[in-house]
């Protein structure tokens, strides 16, 4: 007999069965069934331009940091804003007038980086 | 509508928060005299926020304006006191924006960037002084001192002024690191982060949790810290002394009054029935920055690290005005911030104005014999030293003379003897520079920069620690008025 408690896990327990199940298929599937081309170029690093497993004290060109910083503002734009959608129901106009003051702050401070050339890599 | 009334408590920062905004826009306009155009403007933005700030529509609709009234539920609260300080913060603000023009081009870091972040820190300070929860406190304490951290780092190609901004930023870190560890555990133990309810808690709290009244020390501390009282006052010096000239005159005058403000707020609403506990804490910081601040400004070279040891001491005498905590304690520290801001954001302008070779001039000697070449310039700075030492009939003195009568009169005769003998001591370092404008020989030339800006706010400056030996009712009264709207009953 199973308490209430622990079957109300149950859909936990089945979602990760499945998950399992489909990773690991994906990778052997595409292990059996792909034809098998290895490169050294496959292996290097790609998207940021750093070696994976490296010295973690490099030097890295500073403009990284800067796009960072933009990134994360935008990247918490988004966290705010998905909680607030799914409540915008219950908040009303305050909470729909608090959001757009927010979004407009916000663009200001994005029409400031974009009039700077904090946006441009050269 | 709730939030409509909110909004026109609110309304001064309000309308200062979108200035703001527009002025960052307005000075990506790529034009010669941007930043002086974004200058003026935000001077005129003070002047608008002051004017909605006592203009009698907005007081006849808080009903009068004596009675606090809050806004957003208990985030904020708008009372005599805050509007009394937050127009000192504006006029410091302003004269601080005027103090820069000169040395910002002379350094090639015009930019318009600088007034914005002035503008910005200033709102900053004018949500912590209305605070009247936790949370607000903060923000209004984080939005000033970010700030403040890259104003500190504004010459950035000059190694001693990045210093300066980083030492300020990990060390304000610090510091909010212990305001927000403070407010967690008030939180844990009382439950609320509003001013009100935690005033109740305390009340009731009898005897106290050994909890509460560690929270207590921790945001004391990291208050003690914002204000750069003695043992947290390490950052001073070498902030001033790094960061640009402008930017230390603008550190030591609106900034420090409001800190000191959320500091007196705090102490007299939260914590005012745990008294006992942080009344002999106050004592000790103040009495601890009165020493250090006059004794270490003895062995100065630089005259920048002068006038923060010189600030240090004076934050001491603003905080034994708080220990006394009666109204009479209280509206003292209220009369002494407002002579004390106009004195050092003067003494400032002196030495923003002096050069030697187009170059800043930063050491006490440098000044030697600059009485023969500017006489009216060295007449401004004997007449701020002198106040500053606390010499009758200028504005300092009577500064000082009401926070020692108030002590007297509420018999903490010791605090007070304290606070004369280092007044005498300090004496010494200011009535050395005087010594050095008037009687030394000089051996370079020092010329005065012909920056509008700087001589008005000198001149000003200077007015203003006479008329107020004259004139002092307005100040005063406003004082008073000020604290008895604060202190009901």
């Amino acid at each position: 007999m199973i308490s209430g408690l622990v079957a109300d896990y149950l859909p936990i327990l089945l979602f990760l069965g499945i998950a399992a199940f489909v990773s690991v298929a994906a990778v052997a599937l595409s292990f059996i069934l792909a034809k098998q081309k290895p490169d050294s170029e496959k292996l290097s690093a790609y998207e940021c331009g750093f070696p994976a497993f490296d010295d973690a004290r490099a030097k890295f060109d500073v403009r990284f940091y800067l796009v960072a910083i933009l990134f994360i503002i935008f990247d918490l734009e988004i966290a705010f804003l998905f909680p607030w959608a799914v409540a915008l129901g219950d908040i009303g106009w305050a909470g729909f007038a608090s959001m757009m003051l927010f979004l407009g702050v916000l663009t200001v401070g994005f029409i400031y980086e974009w009039k700077k050339g904090a946006l441009e890599w050269e | 509508m709730d939030n409509l009334h909110s909004l026109m408590i609110v309304l001064p920062e309000v309308s200062l928060a979108a200035l703001g905004l527009l002025l960052l826009l307005v000075g990506l306009v790529n034009r010669s005299n941007t930043t002086h155009v974004v200058s003026a403007l935000t001077v005129l933005s003070f002047i608008i926020t002051a004017a909605t700030l006592i203009s009698p529509h907005r007081l006849s609709f808080l009903m009068g304006g004596t009675a606090p009234v809050f806004a957003f539920g208990t985030m904020f609260v708008d009372d005599t006191l805050a509007r009394f300080i937050k127009l000192l913060i504006l006029a410091a603000s302003a004269l601080s924006v005027f103090l820069s023009g000169g040395y910002l081009e002379n350094h090639k870091i015009a930019r318009p960037e600088y007034p914005v972040l002035i503008l910005f820190a200033t709102l900053g300070m004018m949500l912590m002084v209305s605070a009247s929860d936790m949370i607000a406190l903060y923000v209004g304490l984080e939005l000033q001192s970010l700030a403040l951290y890259v104003l500190a780092a504004f010459q950035r190609d000059d190694a001693k002024s990045s210093e300066s901004g980083l030492k300020y930023f990990v060390l304000g870190a610090l510091s909010s690191g212990l305001l927000l560890y403070g407010i967690s555990l008030l939180y844990g133990y009382a439950g609320t982060t509003d001013f009100v309810k935690l005033s109740f808690v305390f009340k009731d709290a009898a005897p106290h949790t050994i909890g509460l009244t560690i929270g207590l020390v921790f945001v004391t501390a990291a208050l003690a810290f914002k204000v750069s009282a003695v043992p947290f006052h390490m950052w001073t010096p070498d902030v001033y002394e790094g960061a640009p000239t402008p930017v230390a005159a603008f550190f030591a005058s609106a900034p420090k009054m409001a800190a000191l403000v959320l500091f007196l707020r705090l102490l007299r609403e939260p914590f005012m029935p745990l008294a006992m506990e942080w009344q002999q804490i106050v004592v000790f910081i103040a009495v601890a920055s009165m020493l250090l601040g006059s004794f270490a400004g003895l062995a100065q070279k630089s005259v920048k690290r002068l006038m923060a040891y010189s600030s240090i001491a004076n934050v001491g005498y603003a905080l034994s005005a708080l220990a006394i905590m009666n109204k009479d304690g209280l509206s003292a520290m209220l009369i002494y911030l407002a002579i004390y801001f106009v004195n050092t954001l003067g003494a400032f302008g002196v030495i923003i104005s002096l050069r030697k070779q187009g170059q800043q001039v930063e050491a006490i000697e440098d000044f030697a014999g600059i009485a023969k070449k500017n006489p009216l310039l060295a007449l401004a700075m004997t007449v701020f030293m002198f106040s500053l030492a606390g010499v009758p009939p200028l504005a300092g003195f009577f500064g000082k003379y009401f926070i020692f009568l108030a002590a007297v009169k509420a018999g903490m005769v010791p605090l007070a003897v304290i606070a004369v003998v280092t007044s005498v001591v300090a004496a010494f370092y200011y009535l050395r520079l005087i010594k050095v404008m008037y009687f030394d020989e000089s051996k370079q030339i020092i010329d005065a920069c012909p920056c509008f800006g700087v001589r008005a706010t000198v001149t000003l400056a200077a007015l203003y620690m006479i008329i107020f030996t004259v004139w002092p009712q307005p100040i005063i009264d406003g004082a008073i008025a000020a604290i008895s709207g604060f202190i009901r009953g």
